[in-house]
C-alpha cells in the first residue's frame, strides 16, 4: 500500500522508475535488482533474499505447511480463500513470509524475509506464527535472527488475529533481548503498518536499504489526516536515519558484509 | 440538554430524554407514578435496540459522545489518581494520560487513552490519538511500577495512534513496537481493560499483558470498519459491512481467545450509569488482580508469553 509497484516484469527489457532509463532485464538481475545506471534498489523476491544472504546461497526452507485457516470466513468483493488460493499460485507457498536457517559468514542463523508478492506482505497468523517459531527456534539454538521487512502492514482479512500477531513476535522477541540472542532488522522498500510497528524497528540493529519507505501510518492516510502534500524524503530510510530510528542504511551489495560484521561482533 | 445521538438509540433517547425533565422538575401529585411508568417503557425500549445490535452500531455505541473516558474509569475504580506527565525525551502528551492510586487501597499504575469531552478539550486531546511521546510516557510510568513491584492497569480507548508528519519524525512505530516488546517482559501484573474504541497498533501499544478485559460494548480492530471499507471495498460508506466482517465486537473477540472476560454494562451501555459501569469494572479488575498478585513473577511472564503466542489461526499440512 502506499508506493507505486516495483515489481521487474518478467520482459528483455524495463523501465527504471527512478532514472527512466531503459535497462536489459538481464542486466539488472545480475546486479541483485539494482539499477546499473543511478542505483535504484528494485524489489526482490524473498527467495532471491535467502540466497543473497546465506552462504553459497545454500539454506534450509522451515515451516512451510503453515498455511490460512480464513479464521474469520471474510468476504469482502472476493472470499479471502479466494484470494489465499490465488496468490500461492503466484507466489509458491509459504504465505508472505519465507523462514530459512544455513549459515551467513560461517555463522549458523536463521532469516526471515517477507514477500511482498503475497498479498502485499501482509501479516496474518501465518507470518505471526512462522516468526514466532523462527524466534524459538533462534531461543532453542542460541543462533541470532535476521528479518527482512517488506511489508504494507497487518492483514485485514484476519481481523483482530492479524493485530494479535504483532503482540506475538515482540513477545518472542523480548525474550531473546533478555537472554542475549541477537536479532539483525533490514528494512526494505515498504515497511509500513503492524510490521513497522512490531519487528522492523526492534533490532539490536536496524539497517534500511536505501530510499526504502518507512513508517508508521502510510503517505496517503497522512496526506489525508493533516491536509498537505508531504515533504520530498519523507519516510524515506535516509529520512529515518537521520531521526534517529535507524542505525544504518546500506545498499544492496553491501548488506551481507554488514550483516557479517553484525554477527561478527555479536558472536 | 440532548447530546447528539445515533438514530438507532433515539426510541431509547426519547424515553431517556422525558425522565431526566420529569426528574428535574418539581413535584407533581403523580409524579412518581409517571417517573416508574417512563423507567419500564425505558427498559423496554432498550431491551428492543440492545436485543439485535449489529457490529456497526456496538462500534457507535464505543464511541458515544457521552461514554466514560479514561479518567472517568479512573476516578470511578480508584483513588488519589496522581497523574504524571512527560516522557523525559521530547514532551507531555495530552491523548494518554498515566500516574498511580489507590485501586482497594493498595498501590497501582494505572494509565489509558484519553479523548476530550468538549470541543477545545477534544482538540487538546487530539481525539485520544497519541504520538510517541504519549507511549512513551506510559512505558516510563510501566518501567517506573516495576522497579517498585506495583501492578500495571491499562485502560484502551483510541480510534488509533496519530497517523502525522511530526508523530512519524519521532517514531510512532518504535513507541509501539518497544511498548508491545516491554510489556511483555515486565515482571509485575499487568491487567488490560479495553473500554470504547480498541484502535489498531495505537490500541496495542498499552493492549499487552496477563488478561484482557473487554467492556460489553467496546470494540477492538485491526483497522477502523472506515478504512477497512475505502480499502477493500474501495467505498468508505461501505463501513457497516467492514464491520460486520472484521468480527470486532466483545463477544467476537471472546470467541477468538483475544479477551478473557467480557464486563457487562448498564442497561443501555456504560453512557446510561457511568458510575455502575465503574463498579462492573472495578469488580473484574479486582477478582483478577487477586489471581495476578498470588503468582511468581517468572510464572506470570511464562503465562503471559503462552497467552499471546498461541493467539492466531493456522492449518498445517
Ligand atoms: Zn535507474
Amino acid at each position: 500500500m502506499g508506493t507505486p509497484s516495483v515489481a521487474v516484469p518478467e520482459g528483455m527489457w524495463i523501465k527504471c522508475e527512478s532514472c527512466k532509463e531503459i535497462l536489459y532485464h538481464k542486466e539488472v538481475e545480475d546486479n541483485l535488482q539494482v539499477c546499473p545506471r543511478c542505483g535504484h534498489h528494485f524489489r526482490m523476491t524473498a527467495g532471491r533474499r535467502l540466497d543473497l544472504l546465506f552462504d553459497g546461497g545454500r539454506f534450509k526452507l522451515l515451516f512451510q505447511k503453515i498455511r490460512s485457516a480464513d479464521p474469520l470466513k471474510f468476504v469482502d468483493t472476493k472470499p479471502y480463500v479466494d484470494r489465499l488460493r490465488a496468490y500461492t499460485r503466484k507466489a509458491g507457498p509459504g504465505d508472505a513470509l519465507l523462514v530459512g536457517r544455513g549459515e551467513i559468514g560461517g555463522h549458523p542463523a536463521m532469516v526471515a524475509a517477507m514477500r511482498y508478492r503475497f498479498m502485499g506482505g501482509s501479516m496474518g497468523s501465518v507470518v505471526g506464527e512462522k516468526m514466532a517459531r523462527a524466534i524459538e527456534r533462534c531461543l532453542a539454538r542460541k543462533i541470532p535472527l535476521i528479518s527482512v521487512a517488506c511489508s504494507g502492514g497487518a492483514r485485514m482479512q484476519e481481523g483482530i488475529l492479524s493485530l494479535m500477531q504483532m503482540g506475538k513476535i515482540a513477545a518472542g522477541l523480548a525474550r531473546m533481548r533478555v537472554r542475549g540472542i541477537p536479532f539483525i532488522s533490514v528494512l526494505t522498500d515498504p515497511t509500513t503498518g503492524g510490521v513497522t510497528a512490531s519487528f522492523a524497528m526492534l533490532g539490536d540493529v536496524n539497517i534500511a536499504e536505501p530510499n526504502a519507505l518507512i513508517g508508521f501510518a502510510g503517505p496517503r492516510v497522512i496526506e489525508q489526516t493533516i491536509r498537505q502534500t508531504l515533504p520530498e524524503g519523507f519516510q524515506r530510510s535516509e529520512f529515518l536515519l537521520e531521526h534517529g530510528m535507524l542505525d544504518l542504511v546500506v545498499p544492496r551489495h553491501e548488506l551481507k558484509g554488514t550483516i557479517v560484521r553484525c554477527l561478527n561482533y555479536f558472536h | 440538554m440532548a447530546v447528539p445521538t445515533y438514530p438507532f438509540l433515539e426510541p431509547v433517547e426519547r424515553v431517556r430524554e422525558k425522565l431526566r425533565e420529569l426528574e428535574g422538575g418539581s413535584p407533581t401529585l403523580d409524579r412518581e407514578e409517571t417517573i416508574a411508568e417512563l423507567r419500564r417503557e425505558l427498559q423496554e425500549a432498550i431491551d428492543r435496540v440492545f436485543s439485535s445490535l449489529t457490529p456497526w452500531q456496538q462500534c457507535l455505541l464505543a464511541r458515544h459522545p457521552e461514554r466514560p473516558y479514561t479518567l472517568d474509569f479512573i476516578h470511578g475504580t480508584m483513588n488519589e489518581f496522581t497523574e504524571l506527565h512527560g516522557d523525559r525525551c521530547f514532551g507531555d502528551d495530552p491523548a494518554i494520560v498515566a500516574g498511580f492510586a489507590l485501586f482497594d487501597g493498595e498501590p497501582v499504575a494505572v494509565m489509558g487513552h484519553q479523548k476530550g469531552r468538549s470541543t477545545t478539550e477534544k482538540v487538546r486531546r487530539n481525539f485520544g490519538m497519541p504520538r510517541p511521546e504519549g507511549y512513551r510516557k506510559a512505558l516510563r510510568i510501566m518501567e517506573m511500577a516495576a522497579r517498585f513491584g506495583r501492578p500495571v492497569i491499562t485502560f484502551i480507548d483510541t480510534p488509533g495512534a496519530y497517523p502525522g508528519l511530526d508523530a512519524e519524525e519521532r517514531g510512532q512505530a518504535e513507541a509501539i513496537a518497544r511498548n508491545l516488546e516491554v510489556m511483555a517482559r515486565l515482571p509485575v501484573p499487568i491487567v488490560i481493560v479495553v473500554t470504547g474504541e480498541g484502535g489498531s497498533g495505537g490500541a496495542l501499544a498499552l493492549g499487552i499483558g496477563d488478561r484482557v478485559l473487554m467492556l460489553e460494548h467496546a470494540v477492538y480492530s485491526v483497522i477502523s470498519p472506515e478504512g477497512c471499507a475505502a480499502i477493500l471495498w474501495k467505498d468508505q460508506a461501505r463501513a457497516e459491512e467492514a464491520a460486520a466482517a472484521l468480527r470486532l465486537t466483545a463477544s467476537d473477540l471472546r470467541k477468538l481467545g483475544v479477551v478473557d472476560e467480557v464486563i457487562p454494562e448498564p442497561p443501555g451501555g456504560a453512557h446510561m450509569d457511568p458510575a455502575g459501569a465503574a463498579e462492573l469494572v472495578a469488580a473484574s479488575i479486582r477478582r483478577h488482580l487477586r489471581e495476578l498478585r498470588r503468582t511468581k513473577p517468572d510464572t506470570l511472564l511464562h503465562r503471559r508469553y503462552k497467552k499471546f503466542r498461541s493467539l492466531g489461526q493456522f492449518v498445517e499440512r
